[in-house]
């Protein structure tokens, strides 16, 4: 699975470079799965049977989560647009080598 | 019996869900580029992010359920685990420990230990560690495929082979970010999954004062809205025993333990990106764990009053109704409409999902650096390592799916999973808070000090059931004598690791350097030229009001 021959140079030769910072913003999906929540919640809230009602005890439990959900991943969505994330530039702690 | 009236509609919710968690790691296969990038999420997460993970990875569906089963079983005396047994730990964590975890930029928990004592504790940490995370992640696999089974009627293998498959995927793909993503988004899904059950079933059983008068009519009876009622030395009578068992045991012992020395948790902290993230990281995570008692006892104590015979049991110990673990399940199904529905089982699946995510991630960290690297094959390129630490989570996942049906004789999940602890992480705590803070500490002291604490734990849990002083009416009460069990494995470790100072020699001081309080880093960057953190972004404001609002509460629940 591994070949040892290529793999054989002395450690931190060649270390390569780090890609966190290619790493996405969860906040886009947060923000999107909750606005998908909260649209199907919400309609299905309106039209809610009457059994369901009273199986949540009198709550349109449907409409309000989904209206909740709606803001949640509205707040997130406008959060990523407000703050975009920053690509920091590199500092010297992290140019320092890590391996011991 | 309480199998759930799931449709189409959730089935929707539910498919979502599943390809996002998989769509994560798949997105976050292309930030690794190192074995840190795959390992430690490259070190460069936000605190807000990192915070969040911290308290998602333990905030497991074991956690969920188990704690919901507590709160219907004990009552409040379960806040406990919250406000004595989890917070004051998280905020030492970020406000003490961190410095010396981020500041001396090791890549794990047990190399730490590696550098402040020798490879003998090392070795010894990091093999128990890694055992005792598979096991958790088989223990939360076959939770998951009882669950699934009872909820859905899936056969148990079926689950586990799919619910491991979606681990799999994310994790060996996306890394620790897949992990601390998907465990940031789980977070928000099943909070949105149980604050309807808190909010349906209050509602129903008539607010918190009619909760609190129903509750009083059951078994548990008017002490159960009581935190320290009972606690009494010598004379205990609350669920959770004496409190010196629950300050010292588990407040002290159990939960520093839990919190600051396993990796599962300190790991998430480790990935944030500078130090003042990486000391926030259990500060922020500990406002939610303040009030998520909020979505577990209530809602056990909720099913206490409405679901009827939950958790009790026949002559023979057969439970003759719902079991305690159930007392969520059994509100869900029958509070919630479909839609509510989907995301609260969406909530609870990818819960238990996480909490075996979050111990195969851990794992695989401590297992590729502390084990791999150091002992076994030293001194290759990264990329080798990020090969390996690709295979191994593979490997894990495949451990994890055989220890699945370790788990299975045992009735409450939550208990197990203490007694674990208990002898792992107790004795831990003792010989972290001493490597930290007196310097004389020698390498072998923290070899045997380990040692010592562990059969410390083990023996007191095996000889505890002949003491008379833990049993009541003739039963041994098990969480109590977890407690003492820390307790003496706290004792033993500290005892015989200062036994053993006194007759070994130290390390040389420069082999410490940014390792023991007292004696810095010369090469760590000047304090002056890291730019001062805003004032919200002070730890010190963060934990200390995390700690004032836990007071509050402890007074108005006492």
């Amino acid at each position: 699975m591994v070949d040892p021959a290529s793999d054989a140079t002395p450690a931190a030769a060649e270390t390569p470079q780090s890609a966190a910072s290619k790493l996405f913003d969860i906040r886009l999906m947060i923000g999107g799965l909750f606005t998908v929540y909260g649209v199907m919640l919400t309609v299905a809230g309106l039209f809610t049977s009457d059994a369901d009602l009273r199986k949540a005890s009198g709550i349109n439990i449907n409409l309000i989560l989904g209206i909740g959900m709606l803001l949640l991943g509205g707040f997130f969505l406008a959060w990523h647009r407000l703050s975009p994330k920053r690509v920091e530039p590199p500092t010297d702690q992290q140019d320092r080598t890590d391996s011991p | 019996m309480l199998k759930l009236d799931v449709n189409f509609f959730d089935w929707t919710i539910l498919a979502i869900y599943f390809t996002l968690v998989v769509a994560i790691g798949v997105l976050a296969r292309r930030a690794i580029a190192t074995s840190e990038d795959f390992l430690l999420a490259g070190r460069s997460l936000p605190a807000w992010v990192t915070g969040i993970a911290f308290i998602s990875a333990n905030l497991g569906a074991i956690e969920i359920l188990g704690m919901a089963a507590n709160g219907a079983q004990y009552g409040m005396s379960t806040l406990h685990f919250y406000w004595i047994g989890a917070v004051p730990a998280m905020v030492f964590l970020g406000l003490v420990m961190m410095p010396f975890y981020y500041g001396s930029r090791v890549r794990t928990v047990p190399e730490f230990l590696l550098r402040r004592f020798n490879p003998a504790t090392h070795l010894f940490n990091a093999v128990s560690f890694a055992a005792a995370a598979v096991l958790t992640a088989g223990v939360n696999l076959f939770a998951l495929a009882l669950v699934i089974n009872a909820l859905i009627g899936w056969p148990i293998w079926v689950s586990i082979m799919i619910s491991a498959g979606f681990v799999l995927a994310y994790i060996t793909l996306g890394g620790l970010s897949g992990a601390i993503y998907n465990e940031v988004l789980q977070f928000f899904v099943i909070v949105a999954g149980l604050v309807p059950l808190v909010v349906i079933g209050l509602h129903s059983v008539g607010g918190y004062a009619g909760l609190k008068e129903k509750v009083t009519h059951t078994a548990l009876g008017p002490d159960s809205f009581s935190t320290w009622s009972g606690t009494a030395v010598g004379n205990w009578s609350n669920p959770l025993g004496d409190w010196i068992g629950i300050v010292m045991g588990l407040g002290f012992v159990l939960s520093f333990g839990y919190w600051t020395t396993n990796f599962a948790e300190v790991q998430r902290a480790l990935s944030a990106k500078d130090l003042n993230s990486a000391q926030r990281t259990p500060l922020i995570g500990s406002y939610p764990k303040i009030f998520i008692p909020a979505l577990t006892i209530i809602p056990g104590l909720i099913a206490l009053v409405l679901v009827p015979k939950l958790g009790q049991v026949d002559k023979a110990g057969d439970p003759t109704g719902i079991t305690y673990n159930y007392a969520i399940p059994a509100l869900m199904n029958k509070f919630l409409p479909n839609g509510t529905l989907g995301i609260a089982l969406a909530g609870l699946l990818a819960a238990f999902m996480a909490g075996m995510a979050a111990n195969i991630s851990s794992f695989n960290t401590v297992f590729t650096y502390d084990i791999w690297q150091t002992y076994l094959v030293k001194g290759r390129r990264d990329g080798y390592y990020l090969k390996v630490g690709r295979i191994v989570t593979v490997v894990g996942i495949l451990i994890g799916i055989g220890t699945a049906f370790i788990a299975s004789g045992y009735g409450n999940i939550m208990n197990y999973i203490q007694l674990l602890f208990s002898y792992f992480n107790a004795p831990l705590f003792a010989t972290f808070i001493v490597a930290m803070f007196w310097k004389r500490a020698t390498p072998w002291a923290g070899f045997w000090g380990l040692i010592a604490g562990s059969v410390g734990a083990a023996a007191m849990h095996f000889g505890g059931y002949h003491i008379a002083y833990f049993a009541r009416a003739g039963v041994t009460n098990d969480q109590m004598l977890n407690f003492y069990g820390a307790l003496t494995a706290f004792v033993a470790d500290v005892i015989v690791t200062v036994a053993v100072t006194m007759v070994t020699t130290p390390k040389p001081e420069a082999e410490l350097a940014g390792l023991v309080y007292g004696v810095p880093d010369p090469n760590a960057p000047d304090p002056n030229s890291v730019p001062k953190p805003p004032w919200w972004a002070s730890p010190k404001l963060l934990g200390g009001t995390s700690l004032g609002i836990v007071l509050v509460l402890s007074f108005i629940f006492v």
